[in-house]
């Protein structure tokens, strides 16, 4: 997997892009969890694709977050990443808070790809189904928040830190935090890459984006897993009722996560993109 | 040394198990739990309080803002504070804040305050908090990033609209406005003196320095655990070559008046109980929004003041720790004089907001704490600071021949 930083909007943020695999070009937008080098999605993605998967500003080493702040910046900084790496008519591809953005960019200019991926893609908001707060959730109750599978969840989202999975573990968890080290560590790391997101899912992920959808004139996948707690199937649904050339498939025994946890299936759905 | 009472109006009848059964104190408390029919008299026992307050001999009543906040019933200071301006004429009446990023114009804090002034006839005293992550982020929704963005342009569209006499125009990314014009403006001249209420970060130590604003610290902490945090903020002064003007500062700290030791604990104790243990149980999860603080404060090493940690430790105190480490200065009234005397000097600072109405304490307590705080205590902390008496940057500038409408009312002017 390569990776290298890149100048991107006239020069006001830098992004970091890993690249890897063959095949058609396709840009994958990282969830707000983001992604790691080696990420092992992005590994198996490009068993088929040639992959470019840009970070946002605020997570791994990409920076100028405070140039980034309405919808417009997050989707004009996927496609400046486009422009500067000359990627033509890629198939873009996002996971929850990248599928907003890759949404937004289809809906602003659907002849610019091949086609559109949404895995557990934000952006909605339906108000029978007001999905849970992750802006308020300690790190010990995110991965069964998004993981059909806690002990995986756990594993990934911990980064090597030993998070606990129950209410006494947090309490070794939270002992950890009286080293200040540790604790300026995950801080820091923490709000830059959940400070970036909040710019567009802090307090409800919902900007505007359902009346623009019907520009997506372009063959999309709509990937969901049936145990998605954050974000349960009325919102694939409400996806596939919006846009014009939707198909949805229904991933099992996954939740938000799917792509960690039924990698297999994930890259079958995409399968009609190359 | 000024002191000024300050009220949190906190909601007295929660229920013993308030934190076994409930989630958070702050944010997601549900209202069921507030009944307006008491909530009637509490309003009224409290505006006693403060009321009393200078009755007292105290300088400053003092008022804030929360939201969804069951220890803070007060998401409109102002309107108190607009009641207070009608019941004293002596005493600073201190809002001590409104949080200006949460406001769109944010003329209208310019307004209110203007107000406030002119009804007061000049003893307000304003403040600008940034306001805490679980107001400003989580119960009125701002985009935690954007929080000190639109601070400071609250900030600076405020202090024009209080300064320039024409109508101008301010083109704002949050506040778009052709025509800012306000009516009325501000009495005290060029407007009152702002209070910062901070939380550590390098950011507001500057702009109070740059702007002569007084740096408050206003924790539930006690002076022990504030003391890193006032240094940091003394160093900063020293650093940017300003007088270090005691009255740069103030701190807030939890304080309960017996006629002896034994007597404090035995009155106060189950009250200074309830406050820490049910008022405080405030959920980690809204402690700080993930962008809420700048990376540059992260990366100085401040620990936010609602760590995980902090918020299990502060329900979680016995009452010798409570004493020990001054979280609470409670007992006699030599004690609490002793206790103050060492903590002003210590953390250097000239205006003490002292929270002497905590959780449930009924009235008769407060008053009974208020009292002796005012007879006895005051008097002996009151000239800590002789060099810089004559400091009045930091504190209102009441008109000479203003109305006593207090008076009035009871028909003795």
């Amino acid at each position: 997997m390569k990776s290298y930083l890149i100048e991107t909007g006239n020069g006001r943020t830098q992004t970091r892009v890993l690249e890897t695999g063959a095949g058609p070009k396709l840009l994958y937008l990282h969830s707000a969890g983001g992604v790691v080098e080696n990420d092992p999605f992005l590994e198996a993605l490009g068993q088929n694709f040639h992959v470019y998967a840009p970070s946002l500003p605020g997570y791994l080493d990409s920076e100028g977050a405070d140039n980034l702040r309405t919808m417009l910046d997050f989707t004009l900084w996927g496609f400046d990443v486009m422009e500067v790496l000359g990627i033509e008519h890629p198939v873009v591809v996002g996971h929850s808070m990248g599928g907003m953005i890759a949404a937004e960019m289809a809906s602003l200019n659907p002849r610019a790809f091949k086609g559109l991926g949404l895995i557990s893609a934000a952006g909605l908001w339906l108000d029978d189904y007001p999905m849970p707060d992750i802006f308020a959730k300690l790190p010990f109750e995110l991965p069964d928040l998004l993981f059909s599978d806690p002990a995986l969840g756990t594993q990934i989202i911990s980064e090597g830190y030993d998070f606990g999975s129950n209410q006494d573990e947090l309490v070794s968890f939270m002992t950890r935090f009286q080293d200040e080290t540790f604790l300026q560590d995950f801080l820091i790391k923490n709000a830059r890459r959940m400070g970036t997101a909040g710019k567009i899912l802090f307090p409800i992920p919902e900007r505007g984006l359902a009346e623009r959808l019907y520009r997506a004139t372009l063959p999309t996948v709509i990937v969901w897993g049936d145990s998605d707690k954050l974000m349960p199937m009325p919102y694939a649904e409400a996806f596939q009722r919006l846009l014009p050339h939707a198909e949805l498939v229904t991933i099992a025994g996954a939740a938000h996560m799917a792509p960690y946890e039924q990698t297999g299936e994930v890259l079958s759905a995409l399968g009609r993109f190359h | 040394m000024k002191f000024t009472f300050f009220h949190l109006m906190a909601w007295p009848h929660l229920a013993d198990d308030f934190r076994e059964k409930h989630h958070s104190v702050w944010v997601d408390v549900p209202n069921s739990l507030y009944d307006p029919a008491r909530g009637h008299d509490v309003y009224h026992n409290y505006l006693d309080q403060l009321e009393y307050a200078e009755q007292c001999g105290f300088d400053g009543i003092g008022v804030n803002e929360h939201h969804s906040n069951a220890y803070g019933l007060m998401p409109s200071p102002n309107l108190m504070a607009a009641t207070l301006t009608r019941r004293t004429s002596r005493a600073a009446i201190m809002v001590l804040g409104n949080s200006i990023a949460l406001y769109n114009p944010a003329v209208r804090v310019a307004e209110e305050f203007a107000m406030l002034d002119v009804m007061s006839g000049g003893r307000f005293i304003g403040g600008f908090p940034v306001g805490t992550s679980m107001d400003t982020n989580y119960a009125y929704g701002t985009v935690p990033t954007e929080t000190r963005e639109r601070y400071a342009e609250a900030h600076e569209l405020i202090i024009r609209a209080w300064t320039e006499r024409e109508p101008f125009a301010f083109n704002g990314r949050y506040n778009k406005l052709r025509y800012v014009n306000i009516w009325p403006r501000p009495l005290q001249q060029p407007y009152p003196a702002i209070h910062i209420p901070g939380g550590g970060s390098v950011e507001t130590y500057d702009f109070c320095i740059e702007n002569t604003y007084s740096y408050s610290y206003l924790s539930y902490s006690g002076y022990l655990r504030g003391r890193d945090l006032m240094r940091g903020y003394w160093d900063q002064v020293a650093s940017r070559a300003v007088d270090e003007s005691p009255y740069r500062a103030g701190f807030a700290q939890v304080i309960c008046v017996g006629e002896t030791d034994a007597e404090a604990e035995k009155l106060y104790k189950q009250h200074i109980d309830y406050f820490y243990n049910r008022c405080l149980h405030v959920y980690p999860g809204f402690g700080e929004a993930p962008g809420y603080r700048t990376i540059k404060t992260l990366k100085r090493g401040a620990i936010p003041q609602l760590t995980p940690k902090g918020v299990k430790t502060l329900s979680q105190l016995s009452w010798k720790e409570l004493l020990d480490q001054r979280y609470v200065i409670c007992g006699s009234p030599e004690t609490v004089r002793e206790q103050c005397e060492e903590m002003i000097k210590d953390l250097r600072f000239g205006n003490l907001f002292c929270l002497m109405a905590l959780g449930d304490m009924p009235d008769d307590k407060v008053r009974h704490s208020t009292r002796l705080f005012g007879e006895k205590v005051m008097p002996k902390l009151r000239h800590l600071w002789p060099d810089y008496a004559d400091d009045n940057r930091f504190w209102c500038r009441p008109v000479a021949n203003r109305r006593h409408p207090d008076q009035e009312l009871r028909g003795v002017a």
